[in-house]
């Protein structure tokens, strides 16, 4: 692909969607800082037991078959 | 984009778990986070949240925090890796909001259905590609701040928008339209 073709796909994406900059929603009007004190407040979220089961089982898999970690990075 | 740096005892005393210099730090680097954020998911309202996100896991870092770095870089790459856990995890055909897909304009060379197609095609990116593509080449923002964000160099920030380019280019190929 050469970088004329590059310059096109530009274009088209730009004709296509909107910058943000151009638009009122690049600035927030909210104050957020009371959801972010909820939140401070509330107690963390416990890590459900099938999520350490899950966690197990793909730590397992890793040290049984190493050769599938790349795989696996690759999808992350 | 505009990165306010505070006192240094701002910084330090947030480092040390201080809520005060947290909600400081906060007020001053709200909207610069929002801002970052809502070019990359172009979703407003999930943007505050994401932006909240960001914050949350802000705070819960403060010990890592090194008070002789810019917080405003810091806080820049935690949004830019909350964002992006976002669009892997959103629906990657949901299109984009109406009012962020660019409007008619009488343009003979871009048609509504090429628009649509490119708009939908851009939705199915996959998210490493999608940001670099949104940054560079919609957004405008300059490689080195991209890459900065991505905790990557600007060559691989170059890779990933080529190869978004190219991902574009094969789907619309396949829709049957030459770009």
């Amino acid at each position: 692909m050469t970088e004329r073709e590059q310059e096109r796909m530009q274009q088209l994406l730009k004709r296509t969607v909107r910058p943000v900059a151009d638009h009122a929603y690049a600035e927030s009007r909210h104050d957020l800082w009371p959801g972010m004190l909820r939140r401070l407040e509330a107690k963390p979220a416990a890590v459900p037991w099938f999520d350490w089961v899950l966690a197990g089982g793909v730590a397992m898999w890793l040290l049984f078959s190493p050769k599938a970690i790349p795989l696996l990075l690759y999808y992350l | 984009m505009l990165v306010v740096e505070q006192p240094s005892d701002v910084l330090r005393q947030f480092s040390h778990g201080d809520l005060d210099a947290f909600e400081i730090l906060f007020r001053e680097h709200q909207g610069e986070v929002y801002g970052w954020i809502v070019r990359i998911v172009r979703d407003p309202a999930a943007a505050e949240d994401l932006t909240l996100e960001t914050f949350w896991r802000i705070h819960r870092a403060h010990a890592r925090f090194d008070p002789a770095r810019s917080f405003g870089a810091w806080a820049r790459r935690i949004a830019t890796n909350v964002a992006l856990d976002y669009l892997k995890s959103s629906r990657p055909e949901m299109d984009l909001p109406d009012d962020l897909v660019s409007p008619a304009l009488p343009d003979p060379a871009v048609t509504e259905e090429l628009r649509r197609t490119t708009a939908r095609a851009f939705t199915r990116l996959p998210a490493k590609l999608r940001i670099a593509a949104t940054l560079a080449l919609i957004e405008d923002r300059p490689y080195q701040e991209i890459a900065e964000a991505l905790g990557i160099s600007v060559s691989a920030v170059k890779v990933r928008v080529f190869r978004a380019v190219r991902f574009l280019r094969d789907e619309l190929k396949r829709q049957g339209i030459e770009p």
